[in-house]
């Protein structure tokens, strides 16, 4: 093995924040390389001054033992850095062989020849493993299949160092299966991969060695079999595991079966999308919604807020039938919902922390009776306070803040509202270890203080751990119910009980 | 996400800052005039009255000043409102036959033509909001059919009038100044006032920053996007009155004729951006300013009307560039880099 890319007392700051201070980073050709840390570790600006994204202020970064500046990442794609980043940077209205070929399609004479495009892209796509028609139309495609066709993209140009960020998030298990070989081939083959994950557990199955990271510092560089996961989380959280470990626990088994049910759902679908779909939520419950990609968790979701408003079945809320066409009609009714797309479902993005935090509060009340200013600002530093939301500030604009931290906000923004039912779609998703424990442990608590929640997340095992009950769903149905004890298995044996041949996405 | 996302261009809070660039834009240009033709500077007083080139400034810019505001809520919402010069027109219509054929006295003609202003301006808001058309295509089918209505109303004539009263609106003097010039800081400040003193300013705002996240929230998008191009009609109703008021005629195929996009260019000018989200109220009557004063000068350097646009395309250009963060820094490190090297 040789070393590939070197970075020594790497810096970067941002106006208000050194994101980075004197960073190592060492690359061999042939091994993959996990990048760890939590929210706001630095992470994404190392991989972004790597790419081309950002300049670095101090330190030197060199690639194959020469120094490299990359302007921008086209720079860094001809340098021999090509990147995926956690984000699907592709374009919809094109067919799957455009995107992979775009800015390098073969030509003759200037012309386009689309038959070699294709056969170009086919063959990038089939080193993944795929079997597509690559003249499809990529908005066609479901987000996995589009994130491997980023993938594929990346791999098309000559590349010496594949930087991977969070590229797994919306990947099912054999997806992730199926990339993780293609990802381990290629390192036979001598290239070198960075790669950056929040589960641990591809973190163990895939990488060689691991550098952490901890408030914009270098922390440590491990060979990852040699690490202990508590060691490693450890590392990454600055502290004794055993509160992140803590919150892993099971939820006490004490279910409220006594209390009246706040939601009762009937045979509930939207024709063409979800459903049937019957489920009970109880003050007190946590209802995790378990399932496939694509087996109909979040149209589930957005049916009982009232974004795309059922046609069948039958909804109450606290016993009184409630057909809740609109998101305003289902907050009025005590719902809150936190939907999987923080950025453009959740945030106002160039609006303030305190604007984004009071704002469903704002709309309850309606225009005209105005929060006051100094019960706004008081709020915003409750929520800002309890949540341990990390911002300069309550009137820097929410934009400003990590993943991480935007979430909470958001979580901050329904919390605020007292609601009888919050659906959290996702709360967990791109955030680190370290605020994923913090958000599973608010959920334990909003549940003992009597709301109800329903849960949904695609690690399976984080549904199990939260959730008091679980519905299951595959092709977008209801396919059971699992309650008292249960684990990952009896749920996956669920799901692939009768007639699953058909995946989901 | 793992980052402190990259700081970006955010204003930081309020006017300040944000509304610097306009002003320096309008200062350069005073200065200009400083240099060039100091009679710009001559104020007089005559039986009470102000007059000189500030004061018809002022004045004259009070059509694209009202047309500014309703123009800033409604680019807010992250939409544009092309009918206002049209609309103009047919207030002025309807109001110059309320008062000559239907001999109504002239304050009941002026709410009649606010309320057709805004219910003008609701039919828009209706299109964008409940049928989903573009603001630019909604809002261009009012801007085409508009003058055809107002010569329905007038019957395809030119209306004229000697109200006292109407004549007044335009052209009458109140505390020295233009009458005008109060009716610009009334509505002004009402729209202030409504907008930051209630939650609606935000409500536009978030609105224009993100739809959908808004609506999740339960916010009544669609009323305001419907009230905002309302109030665009209404204040697009003042403003074709005003005009009328100043010819003491109806012209339905001359009034508030491109006065869309004066109004579109001083909301820009004076720093909301036309994706919609944060809006700065000031900042476009600034912007308004900021155009007639333009105007105004070429005027007085006796340039022809047919080739003033060009100059006038400059000076806004340069005005949108210098408020464009990316560009300054730019041109920062142009001459940094020419400095040291």
């Amino acid at each position: 093995m040789n070393l590939l890319l070197s970075a020594r007392q790497v810096s970067k700051s941002f106006p208000g924040v050194k994101a980075l201070a004197g960073v190592q980073l060492d690359l061999y050709r042939g091994e993959i390389h996990a990048l760890m840390g939590e929210n706001g570790a630095g992470k994404s600006t190392m991989i972004k001054l790597i790419t081309g994204v950002y300049k670095r202020d101090e330190g030197s970064i060199t690639f194959d033992g020469r120094e490299i500046h990359p302007k921008s990442p086209k720079d860094a794609e001809a340098i021999g850095i090509s990147t995926v980043y956690q984000e699907v940077n592709l374009i919809p209205t094109l067919s799957i062989a455009e995107n992979v070929m775009l800015g390098r399609l073969p030509r003759k004479w200037g012309v386009i020849q689309w038959r070699a495009a294709r056969e170009q892209a086919r063959r990038a796509t089939q080193r993944l493993g795929l079997d597509l028609d690559v003249s499809r139309e990529l908005s066609g495609c479901s987000i996995a299949i589009q994130q491997m066709i980023a993938i594929a993209r990346a791999l098309d140009v000559r590349c010496e160092l594949l930087v991977l960020d969070e590229p797994t998030s919306s990947l099912d298990a054999e997806e992730v299966e199926a990339l993780f070989k293609v990802l381990r081939k290629l390192r036979d083959d001598g290239l070198a991969i960075l790669f950056v994950s929040h589960f641990l557990d591809q973190i163990y199955a895939l990488t060689d060695r691991l550098t952490v990271l901890r408030n914009g510092q270098f922390i440590a560089e491990s060979m990852t079999a040699d690490l202990p996961r508590l060691e490693l989380l450890g590392q990454m959280l600055g502290r004794k595991v055993e509160a992140a470990q803590a919150a892993h626990h099971a939820p006490p088994d004490e279910r409220p079966t006594a209390h009246p049910k706040l939601v009762e759902a009937r045979d509930l679908g939207l024709r063409g999308v979800v459903g049937p779909v019957d489920f009970t939520i109880a003050p007190g419950e946590v209802l995790g919604l378990a399932g496939l990609l694509g087996s109909g968790r979040t149209e589930t979701a957005r049916m009982l807020f009232g974004v795309d408003p059922h046609d069948t079945g039958d909804l109450r809320v606290s016993g009184e039938p409630a057909p809740l066409r609109t998101p305003a009609e289902a907050i009025r009714r005590g719902f809150a919902f936190c939907s999987e797309d923080r950025k453009s479902e959740g945030i106002l993005p160039h609006l303030s922390v305190r604007e984004n935090l009071l704002f469903a509060m704002q709309a309850s009340r309606g225009p005209l009776r105005r929060i006051p200013r100094a019960e706004q600002t008081r709020i915003a530093d409750h929520y800002i306070a309890a949540l341990n939301i990390k911002t300069p500030g309550p009137e820097t604009p929410i934009r400003n803040l990590s993943g991480g931290n935007q979430q909470k906000v958001l979580l901050a923004r329904w919390l605020a509202m007292q609601p009888a039912l919050i659906i959290l779609d996702e709360p967990t998703r791109g955030i680190d270890v370290g605020a994923k424990a913090e958000i599973e442990k608010l959920i334990a608590s909003l549940r003992e203080k009597g709301m109800a929640v329903l849960f949904i997340s695609s690690e399976l095992e984080e549904v199990v751990r939260v959730s008091s009950r679980v519905v299951v769903l595959r092709d977008r149905k209801k396919i059971g119910e699992l309650d008292g004890s249960f684990d990952e298995n009896r749920v996956l044996n669920m799901i692939a009980a009768p007639s699953s041949s058909h995946g989901d996405s | 996400m793992a980052t402190p996302d990259s700081p970006g261009n955010s204003r930081p809070s309020l006017l300040g800052s944000a509304l610097i660039w306009p002003l320096l834009s309008l200062a350069a240009l005073l200065l200009f005039n400083l240099v060039w033709q100091p009679s710009f500077y001559r104020l007089v007083v005559q039986d009470g009255h102000l007059y000189g080139t500030f004061v018809d400034i002022l004045n004259q810019g009070s059509k694209a000043m009202l047309l500014s505001l309703g123009m800033t809520l409604v680019i807010a919402t992250g939409g544009v409102d092309l009918s206002v010069g049209s609309v103009m027109a047919i207030a002025g219509a309807l109001a110059a036959v309320l008062v000559v054929s239907a001999g109504l006295p002239f304050a009941a003609a002026l709410v009649l033509c606010l309320i057709a202003g805004a219910l003008l301006g609701a039919w828009n808001g209706v299109l964008v909001t409940f049928l989903r058309v573009q603001p630019i295509i909604a809002t261009l089918i009012l801007m085409v059919v508009g003058r055809g209505i107002a010569m329905l109303i007038t019957g395809g004539q030119i209306v004229t009038f000697e109200t006292p009263a109407f004549v007044y609106f335009g052209n009458g003097h109140f505390l020295g100044l233009p009458f005008t010039v109060t009716l610009v800081v009334i509505v002004f400040a009402l729209t202030a006032l409504l907008t930051r003193r209630t939650a609606i300013g935000l409500f536009i705002e978030a609105a224009g920053d993100n739809e959908t996240a808004s609506r999740f929230c339960g916010a009544p998008v669609r009323l305001v996007k419907v009230l905002v191009y309302s109030f665009s009609g209404a204040c697009a109703a003042l403003a074709g009155l005003i005009a009328t008021s100043n010819i003491k005629a109806a012209d339905s195929s001359r009034v508030g004729e491109l006065m869309e996009l004066d109004a579109i260019f001083a909301v820009v000018v004076g720093g909301t951006a036309l994706t919609g989200g944060r809006f700065t109220l000031l900042g476009s009557i600034i912007g308004a300013l900021l155009i007639q004063t333009l105007t105004t000068t070429m005027y007085n350097l006796g340039m022809p009307p047919a080739i003033a646009p060009v100059p006038k395309a400059i000076v806004i250009v340069l005005a949108c560039l210098l408020q464009s963060p990316a560009f300054r820094k730019q041109m920062t490190g142009l001459f940094s880099r020419r400095a040291t090297a």
